[in-house]
């Protein structure tokens, strides 16, 4: 889930380039230890920045085992349970790899865990493409305040917020550099 | 993230005519049926996006093809779907266009896709007050069938620019010649306004008498030499011949039509070698159309047919998947 940077209030960096990449790097590490070998592992990311991240993720995972791993991604918008609170928004693009998911091990990407309402729509998005062996989560940030039971198997950095501050990734691909931002909410925002 | 969704009612949208839409909002649609279309490809074509909503099929003409594929487009979007065809309903009865829709309103129809005999009902429907829900027009009279054009148009955006490389992008610089009936049609005079606004040219080729009176105001340039404009064009779309409303003689004879403005495979050599043929349907092979060209890899036909499920899907989401409508909101007379 991305949560926009507050125009008010000076934006903190929590993690830099170097740090975002150490973090990926060992996540993908604990996939591989986790998956024994990377074998049946598919990965999803969810948009905008997971996708990246999930490419990246991809990329460290070919450089450990030696083969390449499918990654694609998962637009979750049709499955959101705040559809009715908030004006149709555009679609992205879900791209399940040629292999599928069935009998697979699905790690889904994303950028940051928050209230856990974005998993719980690509759990229910993934049941209507396939049926997984497993499926597990990797975040780059866990900001905490979940509203459902879901936790992430593979965590960048725990990094305890208050519902007042917001919590902005920035990568390369789409924003131009690597960082992660905690910043404060506008007084008068949502 | 909290969202208090307050008391306000909906702003609702309506899909009344192709040319209320911008651009932006005509490439929104497309896209978002781009994303659609590959829901066609997975194990279970069903999303749950619209579970709850109720989508009213109101049909005062005959159309299986269009009620069908608004029945699909809704019914993968998990909506509720009532069919409610004028034969053989209270309409027959002497009911108005207005208790009708009072009717429906009482039934709780988030959406009502009407398609109606007279130019004008969707729109009387849409600024009348009489119903909350959207609006959709599926064909008025010879007014409108925004949701051909729309389909139209992501047809040749897939043909022509590609399914991945056509997202976001609109059509300018292509040439579409529209061949045929462009006076009781519909679907002609959709297809001159949304091409127009995506950007691409469009010449109507028809004899002089189906063009209709004041075409000169249409974006659109007229001819009335089919094979002086062929090789000229991106895509030819032929219309059908529409019998049932050429109730004066508009040509002497069907053969002479077919001669002069049927598209045969001598015809379709003359196109450019990528260029492609668009039929709304339903076709009648030996009129307008021959069967070699009906059947070749160039006629879209039966694409046409599989997009509209898919655009009908993009338009039924965008004006109900959320709190307020993502497009048209349609623009009434006085704010013209």
């Amino acid at each position: 889930m991305d949560t926009t940077v507050s125009a008010a209030g000076p934006a903190r960096p929590v993690l830099e380039a170097p740090d975002i990449a150490r973090v990926l790097t060992r996540i993908a590490h604990e996939i591989v230890e986790r998956a024994k070998g990377a074998d049946d592992v598919v990965l999803l990311g969810i948009p905008t920045r997971g996708i990246f991240l999930a490419r990246r993720l991809a990329a460290k995972l070919a450089d450990i085992t030696g083969a390449t791993v499918p990654v694609g991604s998962l637009d979750i918008t049709m499955y959101r349970d705040d559809l009715r609170l908030r004006p149709a928004r555009a679609l992205a693009r879900t791209e399940i790899p040629g292999e599928g998911i069935d009998g697979r091990l699905v790690v889904l990407v994303d950028d940051v865990l928050f209230s856990g309402r974005t998993i719980r729509a690509a759990l229910d998005a993934l049941n209507d493409i396939g049926r997984p062996r497993a499926v597990q989560l990797a975040v780059l940030v866990d900001r905490g305040h979940r509203e459902l039971p879901i936790r992430a198997d593979y965590v960048g950095k725990n990094l305890p917020t208050s519902l007042r501050e917001t919590v902005k990734v920035q990568l390369t691909e789409e924003d131009g550099r690597d960082s992660v931002l905690l910043g404060a909410r506008p007084a008068d925002g949502q | 993230m909290l969202h208090l969704s307050g008391g306000s009612p909906r702003t609702r949208g309506h899909l009344v005519s192709a040319a209320d839409l911008t651009r932006d909002d005509a490439v929104l649609i497309l896209d978002t049926a781009e994303e659609m279309a590959r829901v066609a490809d997975r194990p279970i074509k069903k999303l749950p996006t619209l579970r709850g909503r109720t989508v009213v099929n109101l049909f005062f003409e005959d159309s299986t093809r269009t009620r069908i594929s608004f029945e699909a487009a809704a019914q993968r979007l998990s909506a509720d779907v009532i069919n409610f065809s004028a034969k053989g309903s209270s309409v027959s009865k002497g009911e108005s266009l207005k208790d009708t829709a009072l009717t429906l309103e009482a039934m709780g129809a988030d959406a009502v896709v009407i398609r109606h005999h007279d130019s004008g009902a969707p729109h009387r429907l849409a600024t009348s007050g009489w119903i909350n829900g959207s609006v959709v027009n599926a064909g008025d009279g010879t007014h409108e069938h925004p949701t051909q054009a729309l389909l139209d148009a992501f047809t040749l955006r897939r043909r022509l620019v590609g399914p991945d490389a056509g997202l976001g992008q609109d059509l300018s610089g292509r040439r579409v010649t529209i061949v045929g009936d462009v006076l009781h049609s519909r679907v002609a005079r959709s297809n001159v306004h949304l091409l127009h606004t995506l950007g691409a040219e469009v010449t109507l080729v028809a004899p002089p008498t189906l063009v209709p009176i004041g075409v000169e105001h249409w974006p659109c340039e007229v001819s009335y030499d089919l094979d002086a404009v062929l090789p000229k064009s991106d895509a030819v779309m032929m219309l059908r011949v529409q019998r049932e409303r050429m109730n004066a003689a508009f040509f002497p004879t069907e053969r002479e039509y077919a001669r002069r403005y049927g598209l045969d495979g001598e015809r379709m050599a003359r196109m450019p070698e990528d260029a492609v043929v668009m039929h709304p349907g339903p076709m009648n092979r030996g009129m307008e159309i021959t069967a070699e060209v009906a059947d070749s890899a160039r006629c879209t036909a039966v694409e046409q047919v599989a997009n509209g499920v898919s655009i009908r899907m993009a338009v039924l989401y965008l004006l109900l998947g959320g709190s307020e409508s993502a497009v048209t909101n349609y623009r009434t007379e006085e704010s013209k």
